[in-house]
This record gives C-alpha cells, structure tokens and sequence, in this order.
C-alpha cells in the first residue's frame, strides 16, 4: 500500500481545498495517521472507501480522544548576535494549545486486506463548537460508536441518523469520559470510613448538623 | 461494493406506518424484550415494533452493566487494567487478555518469547472451542432445546475450564498474560493433560452434530432466516464468525498473522447462505480447525523463557505515541488502542468490542421475521453484555 504522503498527495489533487496533515507517531507501533479537516471529511471518506487501489471498506475502531488545554514547550534554535559574535542559542517558545476533541477512525480493507490506515477529525474547542460530521453514511459500523462517542464526550455528529445517549442513560447531563469530568457526590454512610471516604463522610457531616 | 449504501435519517420517536416492504401496517404493537428476558443472555433490552407476529422495527437498548471500563483504566496503571479485561467478555478472558498485552507491546515495543508465543495459541484455541461450544448450546437453548444439548457442551467446556485452573488459577477470569509474555509457566504434566482433552474434543463435536445438525426442527427453525446482503455486512463492520458465515474470508489470524499463527496449517470455514444455520454451522466448522491448530501448536511448543526480560512490570511507562492492537477473539475483531503520553496511566485506553459492533446490524437482520426468530438470531449473534456495556 501507498505510503501517507503518497495518499495524501493524491486526496488532495482529487479533492478541491482539502487541508490534511500527517500526524506523526514517534512509539514503536509507528502508526502514523492522517488528520483530515470537518468540511472536506465526508469528500474524503468516500474517496478512501471508492478508490480502486485502497477500497477501505470496513471502519473497524472508532473512537473519541479528550485533549485539555495545554502549553505545548518548543526549543527553538536562533541565531544571535551576542557581543559581536553570532551564536546559536536555544529558546524555549512557549505556545498555548486550546482544548479540543477528536475523533479517530481505524480504517481497514476487507476486499484488498490492508490497513489500517488511521483518520482523526478535530471540533474547534471543547465547550460550544463540538460539531463533527458523521460518517456513518459511509461506513455504517460507525453508527454505534459514534453514537458512543457522543454520549461519553459530547461530539455531535451532523447527519447521523440516530444520535442518543446509547450507554448513558436519557437525562444524563454530562459527558463521562472527558478529562475533566467530575464525579458526582454520592456519598452513603459508611461505619469504618477512612482515606478519601472519611474525608468525604466530614463534608457530608457538616451538612446533615446545618440540616437539623 | 456495488451501490453505495446510505442510511436516511429517520425520527425514532414515531412508530412507522407502513410494512418494510410498502404496505400499510394493521395496529402496531410496541413490545420492551428485556431487560430480564431469559434469552438476552445478560441484561439487554430490544424495543420491538410488532406488526402481528412480524418485526416492524427493533432497537438495542442497553448500558445496564455500564460501568466506564474506559475511564477506570485510563486511572490505573497499564498493568492494573489486565485483570480487569478478563471482566469484558467473561467467557473468554484469555484472548481479551492477549489484545490488550497485543497493544501495549506494540506501544511500547516488546518482544514476546517463542514458548510465551506459543502458550498464547494453545490458550486462545481452547477459549475459542469452549466458547463455540457454549454458544451452540445456547443457541440450541433459545430454540427450546432445553437442556440436554446446552449441557453436552458445558460438560466439554468444564474439562477445558479445568485446564485453565490448573494453569492461571482461575477458571474464567484468567488474567494470565503479562506484556512481553505470560505470568506463569506450564505446570508439568499440564501438556499431556491438554492434548488427552484436545484429542477427545472431535468426538464431541460429532457427537453433537449427530444429535444436532441434520434434526428437522433445527433446519426448520433457522435455514432462511436473519438473511442480509454481504455488503451490508461489511459496511457495518460486522467481523468473526458471523461474517464469515456471509462468505466473506476475513479472518484476523489469517490476514494480520499476528503472534506465530502463520506457522500453523488451518482453513477458515466460509458460509454460502448467511442464515442463522450457516453461523451454527461455521461455529462447529471452526471448532474443527482449532482442534488442528491445538493438536500442531502442542506438538511444536519449544523450551525457554515465557516473559521478555525487558519488560519492566514496575515503572512502566510507554514512549509518547499510541498503537492500536487487535486479534481474532471468538466473537470478533477484538482491539485495544491505546495512547501514552509517557506517564504510568494510558492517557486514552478504548475497547473495540466486538459484540457491541455486531449488535448495529441486529434490527436489518430481524424486520420482517417472526418475534419467535428473534430470539435465535440474537442468539446466533453471540453476545456478552459485560462487552457490550463495558
């Protein structure tokens, strides 16, 4: 199979203003993947599943990633002219990284048994624009999990043909499997608390002597 | 693929008011099968939309064992998850315990030892013939078969339980694998013990297709029924046994040669009319092939180290990176992806489930059949809900 440049190269000659990048994977498994822009995903996801010489029939894993907000440390190296003398210093730029999720597809071939090839979509940020389009148009194994990924991190998917709560029930409010997500205060009277229980049993203390 | 398949967006809410095939519904009858239905095989609901005795429409509903797997693991270690695995499909903890070694060793790079490589075989055949064979007694169960078949299979299935006590200790939840290898060694005599029951174990198989697989009220009950295209099939990501009975050849042992099974001679037994008969049929098929690739790997299973001496069980901590791992379980396409941002926790750890996955083409394969049908072909799907709601 064709290397991601290669892929990359031929998506974006065949679709019109398709942004797409290489994301690069630096642990032993190398699997690198392909992070392909919202607007274009479903252009693209079709040419994946049509293309003769790929032919990725079968989306086998699909899933959600939750990723904070965070200041990304780059040592970059520039040129200084220090007392006369130009030298090469290393600087450390600090960038802030807004939060965002994402949503990763594990691609396989059925017909041509290759792959996986790996395409990720990112939402703007976390809070307000969390749209994605669906792509269970195309790959109809998605319809679960994507449906999975939107009751346990809050993506919604645009032309999914059945977006609920599927492990979480109808009501729920917020979304388990983000970083962020906290517990909720269900605490019950334990007889031999200790740790984070006894903790726990002290805050809910004071609240039942406020009651009474 | 010929045309290209596309799902309308549909409102759920209102019941449909024609017939799959076009013509006008009489009074429709919605009906909740589960959550305690006996032959949900755990606690799984499907809302029914009956027209008569005729499936209008069918949804899945579950989550009952919800607990968050995901999010538990990604606050415990690496290794901490590895007995919690064998709690998603609980019949077969070993090969759930090599997908996830599978994805943390190519995460982090390890190298697993021949003798470790073959013990892995030798237990992932034999979770793969206890659990065919348990499913087919159930399948037989939910047909009404009560019983006696149901029975015949556990009493092999114990002998090959028995196995798997003496080797990790436990019976079902094994949590026997390690990355880079497997925790313990084979207790001597352990090898004997397994080819006397691996021997033994075509007899059985039939003996049950004796008693089971020509009986008229079987192939009345399910030749022709829970038909789909292949197509749909392979657009929904359906994998395991139950594709393969559409005729698709897409075995993961065949096509990733993932630990040594390209070493071992075995066929994958393919179906022709995709009908609740033909996944009966592929599921004893295959258990005659694992028996072949049981009776090569004990034959072939080498001296030396089981677990690789790189492996560090304390302080392990993955490179930056992620991986995805996955293998042929009994069910299906069984995966593991994980993501490491160098700490001890995986920052993102995800089941792909299998029987989560076959569950989406559940409502194509039941409209317009019988509500008695569905029982079988949920059946036929082979679920475990501890996979399911994870």
């Amino acid at each position: 199979m064709e290397t991601l440049e290669q892929l990359k190269t031929r998506i974006e000659a065949s679709i019109q203003g398709a942004r797409l990048e290489v994301i690069a994977n630096e642990s032993p498994s190398a699997q690198r993947s392909l992070l392909i822009d919202p607007e274009h995903a479903v252009g693209i996801a079709k040419f994946l599943r049509n293309d003769p010489q790929l032919r990725f029939d079968y989306a086998s894993n699909v899933t959600g990633v939750d990723w904070l907000d965070t200041v990304l440390k780059e040592k970059v190296k520039t040129k200084k002219v220090v007392d006369g003398v130009e030298k090469e210093i290393e600087e450390i730029i600090e960038k802030k990284r807004p939060g965002f999720l994402e949503a990763v597809y594990h691609l396989y071939s059925m017909e041509l048994k290759h792959g996986p090839v790996i395409i990720r979509m990112r939402t703007a940020n976390r809070a307000d624009q969390v749209h994605l389009p669906s792509l269970t148009p195309i790959w109809r194994g998605c319809e679960f999990q994507e449906r999975e990924i939107f009751d346990l991190y809050g993506v919604v998917f645009d032309c999914h043909p059945d977006l609920r709560r599927i492990l979480m029930w109808e009501g729920f409010q917020d979304y388990p499997m983000r970083k962020d997500y906290v517990e909720p205060d269900d605490y019950e009277y334990e007889p031999t608390a200790h740790d984070k229980v006894l903790e726990k049993s002290k805050k809910h203390e004071a609240f039942g002597k406020a009651m009474t | 693929m010929t045309a290209p398949l596309t799902v309308e967006p549909q409102n759920y809410e209102l019941l449909p008011k024609h017939s799959p095939t076009g013509e006008v519904s009489g009074e429709l009858l919605e009906v909740a099968m589960g959550p305690h239905h006996p032959s949900t095989h755990g606690v799984f609901r499907m809302d029914v939309v009956l027209d008569g005795e005729r499936v209008v429409r069918l949804k899945p509903v579950f989550g009952y064992l919800h607990r968050n797997h995901e999010k538990i693991a990604e606050s415990t270690t690496y290794l901490a998850s590895m007995p919690y695995t064998d709690r998603l499909d609980y019949f077969c903890s070993l090969t759930n315990n090599w997908a996830y070694a599978l994805a943390v060793e190519k995460l982090a790079g390890l190298q697993v030892p021949e003798r470790a490589e073959h013990i892995r075989v030798i237990t992932a055949e034999l979770t793969r013939l206890q659990n065919h064979a348990s499913l087919v007694g159930f399948l037989m169960q939910d047909m009404g078969a009560l019983g006696t078949p149901l029975m015949y299979a556990f009493r092999e299935r114990e002998k090959i339980l028995d196995l798997f006590e003496s080797l990790t200790g436990a019976r079902m939840m094994c949590n026997y694998m390690r990355f880079g290898g497997c925790r313990v060694d084979i207790p001597s005599g352990w090898l004997d013990q397994a080819r006397k029951v691996v021997a033994e174990f075509p007899r059985f198989v039939d003996e049950y297709e004796r008693l089971i697989s020509e009986n008229e009220i079987l192939m009345a009950r399910t030749q022709g029924v829970g038909v789909v295209p292949k197509e749909l099939m392979i657009n929904t990501g359906i994998t395991g046994p139950l594709l393969r009975a559409a005729g698709v050849n897409y075995d993961i042992r065949k096509v990733d040669k993932y630990g040594i099974y390209d070493r071992f001679q075995f066929r994958v037994p393919l179906g022709e009319h995709n009908d609740v008969y033909d996944r009966y049929m592929i599921r004893v098929l295959e258990m005659r092939e694992s028996v072949k690739i049981l009776e090569q790997v004990l034959r072939d299973i080498p001296a030396g180290p089981i677990v690789d001496p790189k492996a560090k069980i304390r302080g392990f901590r993955p490179k930056v990176g992620e991986a995805y791992g996955r293998i042929e379980a009994p069910k299906g396409e069984l995966g593991f992806y994980l993501i490491s941002d160098g700490t001890p926790n995986p920052y993102r750890y995800r089941v792909r489930p299998p029987s989560f996955i076959n569950l989406t083409i559940l409502e194509d394969m039941c409209l317009g059949q019988l509500v008695a049908d569905v029982v079988i072909i949920l059946g036929s799907v082979d679920i475990v809900l501890g996979e399911v709601d994870r």
